[in-house]
């Protein structure tokens, strides 16, 4: 009886056309969104920032950009890995060339740089799509690795080749670094998220995300109605770079501290890849619903044998947990292709509609 | 900036010259490895020619029918017995693939299908590994790892053959494809799924017959991959090396995928011997892309793939 539209009379177009068109949705997302930047830092342990919450927000981002792609405009991308390296690493050495300069900016150039090679490895999408793009995206995600792997300057030519995260503070609080607590880094990507989550919500709902969804559904007809195939697919492939490029940027300065390039290979395009399908291709919430459901599936097959008492050894889980993602991409393939944020949207119209099933 | 032009353009030729029995040594390894590649390719193609299905999965289906292989030589099951199991093991897996993934799937985008296969590919990895252990295990199929020289150049007896097996798969599947009644089934159904199933060719069933047989492939396949370098999770990784294979070949053509293999085999190997210590080595990891994405720019369709034309 609370979720109900009734009333709610829209008499611009501005109204007509906001995010959240009907009240009940807009108080409690706001309110979800100041709750998201106050509870956790107060009331969460340093286990729950540390292993649950920073991850999901920093696998958000990167799900978002890969939905904008994959979901958006259609181009199956398998090189997820390889622009949030990119990003990795151009915030390294950005921090280590620039000392003085804010983090927050240093991010917002490394993901710049991600879109510039994201772009490059775009060109190809022209003349190829579907299966032969996404092999053409492996070749940059093998390429960027190796690349990082054998030139000694990406890693400042530390012999352990692993980067680290040097101490930086964001209006005096320390978000990167080892002194950085896990709240502030928390909020910090909290931060990144909310802003570019809307970012990408207006992308979408604006003229390219119409001409990247009109190339997706039927490329032909777009480009006869007059959408520009090339431009349209590059820029997909700079913006979502762009995301991707910030996440691994955020993934290294904000949840590992250190890493080397492993931290990026072609398994995490795959485990974002997962994200997108599961949460929902095409959909700015599924990128969230895909990424926590990833990030939970794994902390709560580690911990369910010992809430039922099983005795299961690591390797078993590992196993069970392939299984268990193989198993439900292919159940969402089959049953709910539009994934968890379609599911969601069911519910939400069934509570429209309630009591009334018709 | 002459001498990085020599040391790139002409260097490796003078090395090439200069060592020729080397040269060979590093050809055959090339078209040994590539022949390798073919194998996996092999059922890529298979499955895309029947169903249009991007099998993302043909590389661990050869990890699971080697994991087969290995288990229940482990408990002691004589040769031919095992492999005639393992055989019905992959033919139980297409029946299963068919009903529960494909039939489902049905008419869906290839898009679609090929991310299936993929949930396909981490269902089987984690499914195999809980059944056999996911140890390194040694396949032992009694023709010895060693080498013999001909005229100065080393040959390896396992990859000699490897070759023959390839050879003799790729001309049986040949016949298969042109000279049978199922075969021309299977071409009908790549063709045209509808038109198939109007003059009564039954879709499910040709989806089975081309899941066992490239099943039967992958256990060649596993078989030598898991003999040369045991048989292990890195197994499935080798679906990654079949792609570019696949591009340069073309989808949908058997020999393709043969001449495809060897391009990338030797190509790799080349490369990484001659070239390689130019850029710190290690560019096998990414050379085959680069060869299959800068081919793709100029013959999207591959050497012998169909063209398929798109006009506006």
């Amino acid at each position: 009886m609370i979720y109900r539209a009734a009333g709610q009379f829209k008499t611009t177009y501005a109204a007509d056309q906001a995010i959240f068109p009907i009240a009940q949705d807009r108080v409690v997302v706001l309110l979800a969104v100041v709750a998201a930047f106050v509870v956790p830092p107060l009331l969460a342990d340093e286990y729950w920032l540390q292993a649950v919450l920073i991850p999901f927000l920093v696998y958000s981002l990167a799900a978002l950009g890969l939905n904008l792609l994959t979901g958006y405009a259609g181009q199956l991308s398998l090189g997820t890995g390889g622009f949030m390296a990119v990003g990795a690493y151009s915030a390294f050495k950005l921090t280590l060339a620039f000392p003085h300069v804010n983090i927050v900016a240093v991010f917002l150039a490394s993901g710049l740089i991600a879109a510039a090679v994201g772009l490059l490895f775009g060109i190809p999408s022209l003349r190829i799509k579907g299966f032969y793009l996404a092999v053409a995206t492996l070749a940059a995600q093998f390429f960027l690795i190796w690349l990082f792997n054998k030139v000694p300057w990406f890693v400042d030519y530390a012999p352990s080749g692993t980067i680290t995260a040097p101490p930086r503070s964001v209006l005096g609080v320390m978000v990167t670094g080892p002194e950085a607590t896990a709240g502030a880094r928390y909020v910090m990507a909290l931060a990144f998220v909310a802003v570019f989550a809307l970012v990408a919500k207006n992308l979408v709902r604006g003229r390219l995300g119409r001409s990247w969804m009109a190339i997706r559904d039927r490329d032909i007809a777009a480009e006869i109605i007059g959408i520009r195939p090339l431009r349209t697919k590059l820029l997909a492939f700079g913006i979502s770079s762009f995301y991707c490029g910030m996440a691994g940027a955020e993934l290294v300065f904000l949840y590992l501290g250190s890493a080397e390039t492993l931290a990026f290979d072609v398994s995490v395009s795959f485990l974002v890849l997962f994200m997108v399908i599961i949460g929902g291709l095409g959909s700015i919430l599924g990128s969230f619903l895909g990424a926590a459901f990833i990030v939970l599936v794994p902390i709560f097959l580690a911990n369910l044998p010992h809430l039922l008492g099983i005795d299961m050894s690591t390797a078993l889980q590992k196993q069970i947990e392939l299984m268990i993602f193989g198993g439900l991409i292919i159940f969402f393939l089959i049953v709910e292709p539009h994934g968890l944020a379609r599911l969601w949207q069911i519910t939400k119209e069934k509570l429209r509609l309630w009591p009334f099933p018709h | 900036m002459s001498e990085a032009l020599w040391a790139v353009l002409v260097g490796p030729f003078h090395d090439i010259v200069s060592g020729p029995a080397f040269f060979v040594e590093v050809l055959i390894g090339g078209i040994f490895a590539g022949l390798m590649y073919s194998l996996v390719a092999l059922g890529f193609v298979l499955i895309f020619k029947a169903s249009g299905v991007f099998n993302f999965a043909q590389g661990v289906m050869v990890l699971f029918a080697a994991l087969t292989l290995v288990g229940l030589l482990e408990r002691a099951v004589p040769v031919v017995l095992a492999l005639a199991l393992t055989a019905g093991v992959m033919v139980a897996l297409a029946f299963v693939i068919e009903r529960v993934v494909l039939r489902p799937l049905v008419n869906q985008e290839h898009i679609t299908l090929f991310m299936a296969t993929i949930g396909l590919t981490f269902f089987l990895e984690g499914f195999g590994e809980m059944l056999w252990g996911s140890n390194v295990k040694k396949l032992d199929i009694g023709i010895p790892d060693t080498s013999f020289i001909v005229s100065g150049v080393l040959i390896n007896r396992l990859e000699l053959w490897a070759a023959i097996t390839a050879g003799v798969l790729v001309t049986v599947l040949a016949v298969f494809f042109h000279g049978t009644r199922v075969g021309r089934a299977l071409r009908a159904v790549a063709d045209d799924h509808e038109a198939a199933l109007s003059i009564g060719i039954p879709l499910s069933t040709i989806w089975v017959i081309v899941w066992s047989v490239a099943g039967l492939v992958a256990i060649v396949a596993g078989i030598m991959w898991g003999a040369k370098s045991g048989v292990q999770f890195s197994l499935s990784l080798i679906a990654l090396k079949a792609l570019p294979v696949l591009i340069l070949g073309g989808f949908t053509s058997v020999p393709g995928a043969i001449v495809g293999g060897l391009i990338i085999g030797v190509g790799e190997k080349l490369g990484e011997v001659y070239w390689g210590p130019l850029v710190g080595g290690a560019i096998e990891n990414w050379f085959a892309y680069v060869v299959a994405l800068v081919f793709l720019l100029f013959r999207p369709q591959g050497l012998f793939g169909e063209r398929i034309i798109e006009r506006v």
